[in-house]
């Protein structure tokens, strides 16, 4: 193709976005959009699967039937959520194996809230009140993003997730009426995954980059800061009704501006985590990696079996 | 109908349940591949949700004011009853899907006959489970076969799983805990029953999958008279941390 062919695709491609038209797999596609869509779709699938790790950690320890049940069930439908985003990512050509393999060699980034630890039953609460709140919030505008296998599966994420909130919620509501001591787990762990969550929407504005592009192909349609004010606006009445402190002494509501005003981040702890010396980072890899390698022989075997099924179908056809 | 009896008997099928959804709850994140991850996931839900079934029908009969936590997560060691095959650890993937054969099959059967107890409450807990063991027993049974006759390795391994969880498979057929009185009611069981068409049933799938079926002697029992094995203390304590950390108090 010569370049002008090119430029002319291109236009038309952007025009399609622009009209909310949906791409799918076989559509034709800018390199620069396929490669991004990749590195965006295989980063969330990577963040569904090494979050089941600091959830999971609790599944043992839960400290009611109920809880235990509502937990396993919470768990299975991030894996779930990884399933559905890992496949939307093989359409654009690239293997599951592949994506598995940046991960475990730290060439593919996962969420970095999950590098932090669940140290008590209080952190199951967090998590899903706080984290996957958080990641509501990013995920929401993304129903509407312009690569069709990755919004079709965002609608279905989304419904679950906002499920996990109200359930993490209500379970620190639990503590939160409880005794001394439980309230105390529950405020224990609002001091400890606040300021993650907040990074969990990432740089700053002006330090953000790669936005306008985003913004184009609708993988963005509000800026980081824009979606942590909507976070720190939606939550704060929520500890409230919680009783629990948010650990900001700057924290305060601005009436001029219709918001609250929020202390500054911690910019440090976010990039020393996000470039792996977190408080988890070794750890995750290292389960993830160490589930792969001893699930080889296994998934050897079914690869094994399937051919020789396949071998015994053909001699069977043959033979009829 | 002699309550003590029917709360001890509901404690011998559902505290199975618990250990083994217990059991895989430990694997969750950690398996061969998403796809088992879920399915293990799916079927611990599915076995902590008959525990509740069964928990909240013994307490009722109880009638002591005890709820479904209090039996799950505040007795002795020795007072649980479940067989040593739930408890037995999750050493390989091999010996997760061996246990799980070898109990969903028992376990098939045993909801099938239950269903027909005179008994409305275990009867209907049955009818709902075996739907959903029935669905258990198609995943573990597939990769029996799949790991007995795929490599030249998994065939080995699972080889050696079938042969070390074996022992264990005779106290499934156990009478403990299941009074004579209940049988006769048509409340009961009677596993013996059971015991011929369980063993006709595994072996053919062994055999499907190219693995031996070994001998029948040598069978250990314990667990339904409440004497465990050693891992199953270091479960308990994970089971029962929070409860006991924190006695008392509402989650
Ligand atoms: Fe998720
Ligand atoms: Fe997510
Ligand atoms: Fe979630």
């Amino acid at each position: 193709m010569s370049e002008k062919e090119i430029k002319n695709l291109e236009e038309i491609f952007e025009a399609r976005i622009a009209r909310d038209e949906k791409i799918e797999p076989k559509d034709w596609m800018p390199e620069k959009y396929r490669k991004t869509h990749i590195r965006q779709i295989s980063q969330h699938a990577h963040s569904e699967i090494v979050g089941m790790l600091p959830e999971g950690n609790w599944i043992t320890r839960a400290p009611s039937l109920r809880r235990k049940a509502a937990l396993l069930a919470k768990v299975q439908d991030e894996a779930g959520h990884g399933l559905y985003l890992y496949s939307a990512c093989e359409t654009l050509g690239i293997s599951r194996e592949e994506m598995y393999e940046q991960l475990h060699t730290g060439k593919a980034k996962y969420s970095s809230i999950f590098n932090y630890p669940t140290l008590t039953w209080a952190d199951m609460g967090a998590i899903g009140w706080l984290v996957d709140g958080a990641a509501i919030i990013n995920q929401v505008p993304l129903c509407n993003t312009s690569y069709g296998p990755y919004a079709r599966a965002m609608i279905r994420v989304c419904k679950e997730e906002s499920f996990h909130q109200r359930q993490g919620f209500e379970s620190l509501l639990t503590l939160c009426k409880g005794t001394p001591d439980q309230k105390n787990m529950a405020q224990d762990a609002l001091n400890r995954w606040w300021w993650p969550s907040l990074m969990m929407f990432g740089p700053t504005d002006d330090e953000s980059t790669h936005t306008e592009q985003s913004m184009k192909w609708k993988l963005k349609r509000k800026t980081n800061d824009e979606l942590r004010q909507q976070f720190v606006d939606q939550t704060v009445p929520q500890a409230e009704i919680l009783g629990i402190t948010i650990p900001d002494p700057d924290l305060k509501w601005n009436e001029e501006r219709g918001h609250y005003d929020f202390g500054k981040i911690n910019w440090d702890e976010f990039w020393q985590v996000v470039k792996g010396h977190g408080p988890c980072n070794k750890q995750r890899i290292k389960d993830r990696v160490s589930a792969w390698e001893k699930g080889a022989w296994v998934r050897d075997a079914a690869i094994a079996y399937a051919e020789k099924q396949e071998k015994r179908n053909q001699e069977e056809r043959k033979a009829s | 109908m002699n309550k003590e009896s029917l709360y001890d008997y509901i404690l011998t099928i559902a505290d199975n349940c618990l250990i083994l959804g217990q059991r895989l709850g430990e694997l969750c994140g950690h398996g061969p591949s998403l796809e088992t991850d879920i399915a293990g996931t799916n079927i611990s839900l599915d076995l902590i949700g008959q525990t509740r079934s069964f928990y909240q029908y013994a307490a009722d009969i109880e009638g002591k004011g005890k709820t479904e936590d209090d039996i799950a997560f505040l007795r002795l060691e020795k007072d649980y009853k479940n067989c040593l095959l739930v408890e037995q650890p999750n050493d390989h993937f091999g010996y997760v899907i061996g246990r799980q054969y070898l109990w969903d099959t028992f376990y098939l059967l045993f909801l099938n006959e239950l269903q027909n107890s005179s008994d409305e409450t275990l009867s209907a807990i049955a009818k709902k489970g075996i739907k959903e063991v029935s669905y258990h027993r198609r995943f573990s049974g597939d990769w029996v076969k799949r790991l007995g006759d795929g490599s030249e390795e998994s065939h080995l391994k699972m080889q050696e799983v079938v042969n070390g969880l074996w022992p264990y498979v005779d106290e499934l057929f156990d009478m403990t805990g299941v009074s004579k009185e209940l049988i006769k009611q048509g409340i009961a069981v009677d596993l013996s029953k059971l015991r011929e068409t369980y063993f006709k049933q595994v072996s053919a799938l062994l055999e499907e999958a190219t693995l031996e079926v070994p001998e029948r002697k040598y069978f250990v029992y314990g667990g339904k008279k409440g004497v465990h094995s050693e891992y199953f203390g270091y479960l308990l304590s994970d089971l029962q941390y929070m409860q006991r950390t924190y006695p008392n108090m509402t989650w």
